[in-house]
């Protein structure tokens, strides 16, 4: 074993000022004397910036020159700076991984002004640093494969964008999709703010490629039961729900759907507004063509009778004893573009949606506007005909407030200034009033968009809807919906009495995206969405490697943002496809198995199910490469006998008595109770390190 | 020297939430107290008893141990391991005579740098109402061999560290 006795460690210790983010705080150059007296510290510098290549050269030359064996740079955190440190004792000849580095700027200097307290704070840091790195070993990245398939899912506008860019790069994807088709939120509006595109003109032509692409294989009408492995192995399990028609028989000319003598309300693509079949595909342009039959609601299914479109289906490929097929695939990589869930309106009571009639959600105004929907295209109340003289549209309902959402869902303004335009575009004799807190139009040709709308007419008026009421007070109320608000920018309580309502609902997380994020093991907020690995310098790749994210999954967006953001993630992952394997920290547990009792307590704990038992020799034993390296069985085991690769026992424990340097006792008059020379260093050493 | 007792916390912060909730206190530049002493490590599930222990025999006042939220574990579910071990082990320091704000644990997601200072701040005003720990006088006595009756209890805890290292 290659267990560096005390003697050998060499240590060089490198404080950075940071400019003057660290040494403002912090005297770095004290810090450096004190370390500098410390046992097995060699060398100790204070420098002005240690992440620039001078700082790094520094190391470099000390290595070389002095015959360091191990680095701790005190500066900013390891999320920030350790591969760049690492990379400057690789290029030194020394493994990245016998270099620690103390945290004082983040958690230190950043976070105090009190000087002597954070100077004592980062010698803390320091010692506990050093004292931990004098037990580092020598290990080696373990190497992994990526397979160059990738599942995507969600086939919203995001989804289908990421499928197609790594389609065309010639990569295979894997398209999970829950509804009948693919399409998502997209597929369901009339037109896109600001440019006020046809939303189905644009989309559909992306939605046949996907259809018709070689490089994908579609799954509608599916769902991920089951996720296994790490990056660039994992295993899927996905449900393909019985659609009750056979796709290899069915031509989707639509004659089921015709014949079909039932129908029901649409909740999902008609938000509520239209019915659809009990066969059915949400909307004629859906891809694939394929119809569904819906078995809670069919006939035959219900009462084992009708079978009307299975006796005019020309092709026969109505099939009511079809079962819900579980399909196994790999992939090397996935991208989580699940979409949003609409914030339910019904939430706020004082609105009125549910029980005023006359009161409408924007998913349904978009239904109602867009040539395919219900109505036609035609804007009309409740009662199906009579058009409305005066319509309110009520911005931020459930965002930016505190009983609902405190963000801000960032669509909403735009896509009411786009119904103001629609109304004024189909009924010219219609007043639109537009109530909002602020008007946030952020984008290329947003704000002049905004400006258009001022131009066209439309009442603006600023402050928050109290209520919408159709109780009347005053002349002119009567049969009206009264829209009671405080008018900000005139300091004055106004009813506004209108025909029409339209609530401009934020948007929300999946209501079930915890689970989704639990089982593909990745994390998500407080508020549901999905978090990316950092704000801003990593919008679309997740805290676990393999996964990315893109589209409103990660947080309300518009649709170019979305766009922009499924592309980004594809080129990720072409990035990890193209390279073929990564590398993987080396950050394992290892079961020593001539001291293992085989008491099993190990088993159990694993989330990754990555420890075995081996019956014949009552050992248990890590499988590398499911191991994720989290250290709870490390934790756990009774005889102590699991070691976690650069989080041992020995390094932690040293680093507890190295950040308590200046409060400790000496282990109650006894010796220092880590010394490495006495050391049983052969628990230490997983088999992956051996070069 | 009269000043007001300055407790020292070890606190030990999981990678992937705590730690970086830590890293978005200081980059938010939000003041808190400086008293504790950040070890990281990969999962708080990582964190054995025995750590605690350790921390509070070497000299620390309290033990802080910040995990990511129930549920948004990076590692599944080893936050919950943690809990359980956390509760047995409050179990034991009280048997020991060991205050229970001494060790606290703490939810703290990434995105949760303002929630994980005001901790460290509440835990520091409780640890400097409650005073030095002074684990050998009050664990193990004045001579060093057991207090109170605990003898056979703290010696068959001490030595746990030698067989760990």
């Amino acid at each position: 074993m290659n267990h560096k006795p005390m003697e050998e460690a060499r240590i060089g210790v490198y404080v950075c000022h940071c400019g003057t983010n660290i040494a403002k705080t912090v005297d770095v150059a004290e810090v450096a004397r004190w370390v500098g007296e410390q046992e097995n510290v060699v060398v100790a510098r204070d420098y002005k910036f240690m992440c620039s290549s001078l700082g790094q050269d520094l190391i470099e030359s000390d290595i070389k020159e002095r015959g360091l064996t191990r680095i701790v740079v005190a500066a900013c955190s390891p999320h920030m700076h350790e591969k760049t440190f690492r990379g400057a004792c690789q290029r030194a000849g020394l493994n990245p991984y016998m270099f620690e580095m103390a945290n004082i700027r983040e958690h230190d200097s950043w976070a105090t002004d009190d000087r002597a307290a954070a100077t004592q704070k980062a010698k803390a840091l320091v010692e506990g640093a050093v004292r931990r790195v004098a037990h580092h070993t020598p290990l080696e990245p373990l190497p992994v494969e990526i397979n160059p398939n990738t599942l995507v899912v969600g086939g919203g506008i995001a989804g289908i964008t990421t499928a197609l860019e790594l389609a065309n790069a010639g990569y295979h994807v894997y398209l999970v999709e829950r509804e009948p088709s693919i399409g998502g939120h997209m597929a369901q509006l009339d037109k896109t703010f600001p440019t006020l595109d046809c939303s189905a003109c644009i989309l559909t032509p992306k939605m046949v490629e996907v259809g018709q692409h070689p490089n994908i294989t579609l799954l509608s009408y599916s769902e991920v039961e089951k996720v296994e492995g790490y990056i660039g192995n994992f295993t899927i399990t996905v449900r393909k729900k019985a659609r009750y028609i056979n796709e290899e028989l069915c031509t989707g000319c639509g004659i089921c759907e015709e014949k079909c003598p039932k129908r029901v309300v649409d909740h999902v693509f008609e938000a509520g507004l239209g019915y659809r079949k009990v066969v059915y595909r949400p909307f004629p342009q859906a891809v694939p063509k394929y119809p569904v039959i819906d078995r809670e609601n069919c006939t035959y299914f219900l009462r084992g009778k009708c079978r009307a479109c299975q006796i005019f289906c020309p092709t026969k490929a109505i099939d009511f004893e079809q079962e819900d097929e579980i399909i196994t695939f790999q992939v090397g990589n996935i991208v989580l573009a699940t979409g949003y869930d609409l914030f339910d309106a019904r939430r706020i009571p004082q609105y009125g949606y549910g029980r005023l009639a006359n009161v409408f959600t924007s998913m349904e105004f978009e239904r109602m506007v867009n040539a395919a929907g219900p109505t036609g295209g035609k804007i009309v109340l409740r009662d199906g005909v009579t058009e409305p003289k005066s319509v309110a549209i009520i911005h931020c309902v459930g965002s930016r407030d505190k009983n609902y959402h405190e963000y801000c869902s960032k669509v909403c303004c735009m896509y009411s200034l786009k119904f103001a335009h629609l109304v004024h575009e189909r009924l010219p004799d219609a007043e639109v009033y537009n109530f909002y807190i602020d008007i946030r139009a952020p984008g290329k040709g947003y704000e002049e968009f905004y400006h258009r709308l001022l131009h066209e007419g439309t009442h603006f008026i600023r402050g928050r809807v109290a209520e919408v009421t159709d109780a009347a007070r005053q002349p002119g109320e009567e049969g009206k919906l009264i829209v009671q608000v405080e008018d900000t920018l005139i300091g004055k309580q106004r009813r506004i009495p209108v025909d029409m309502v339209i609530l401009s609902a934020g948007l929300e997380a999946r209501h079930d995206s915890r689970e989704v994020s639990q089982l593909f093991k990745m994390g998500c907020d407080f508020d549901g969405f999905f978090v990316e690995r950092h704000p801003k310098l990593d919008p679309v790749a997740t805290m676990t490697e393999g996964i990315f994210i893109a589209g409103c999954a990660q947080g309300p967006k518009d649709i170019p943002d979305t766009v922009a953001q499924g592309a980004a993630a594809a080129a990720r992952v072409a990035g990890l496809i193209h390279l073929g394997t990564v590398m993987m920290e080396p950050v394992r547990a290892y079961i020593h198995e001539e001291l293992c009792s085989g008491c099993r307590i190990c088993n159990t704990l694993c989330p990754y199910n990555a420890i075995v038992f081996h019956e014949d020799r009552q050992v248990s034993e890590v499988i590398t490469a499911l191991c994720q390296g989290c250290g709870t069985c490390v934790a756990a085991c009774p005889s102590g006998v699991i070691s976690g690769a650069h989080f041992t026992n020995e390094q932690i424990m040293s680093q507890i008595e190295g950040v308590l340097w200046d409060v400790r006792r000496n282990g109650n008059g006894k010796q220092p109770t880590v010394n490495i020379q006495q050391s049983t260093a052969n628990v230490q050493q997983p088999t992956v390190n051996e070069p | 020297m009269t000043e007001s007792f300055e407790p020292v916390i070890v606190g030990f912060l999981c990678n992937w939430c705590s730690y970086r909730a830590a890293d978005l206190a200081g980059t938010a530049r939000i003041h808190y107290a400086p008293n504790m002493r950040p070890i990281r490590v990969m999962c708080s599930g990582r964190v054995d008893p025995q750590f605690v222990l350790k921390a509070l025999r070497e000299g620390a006042d309290g033990v802080m141990i910040a995990g990511c939220h129930p549920g948004e574990c990076h590692y599944v579910n080893g936050n919950i391991k943690t809990l359980r071990r956390y509760h047995l082990l409050k179990r034991m320091l009280k048997q020991l005579g060991v205050e229970e704000e001494r060790v606290q644990l703490v939810w703290a997601s990434a995105s949760e740098g303002k929630q994980l200072a005001e901790a460290v701040d509440r835990m520091t005003e409780q640890l400097r109402a409650l005073g030095p720990l002074r684990w050998p006088e009050r664990v193990l006595g004045e001579d060093g061999r057991g207090a109170n009756g605990h003898e056979a209890f703290v010696s068959a805890i001490e030595p746990r560290e030698e067989v760990a290292a």
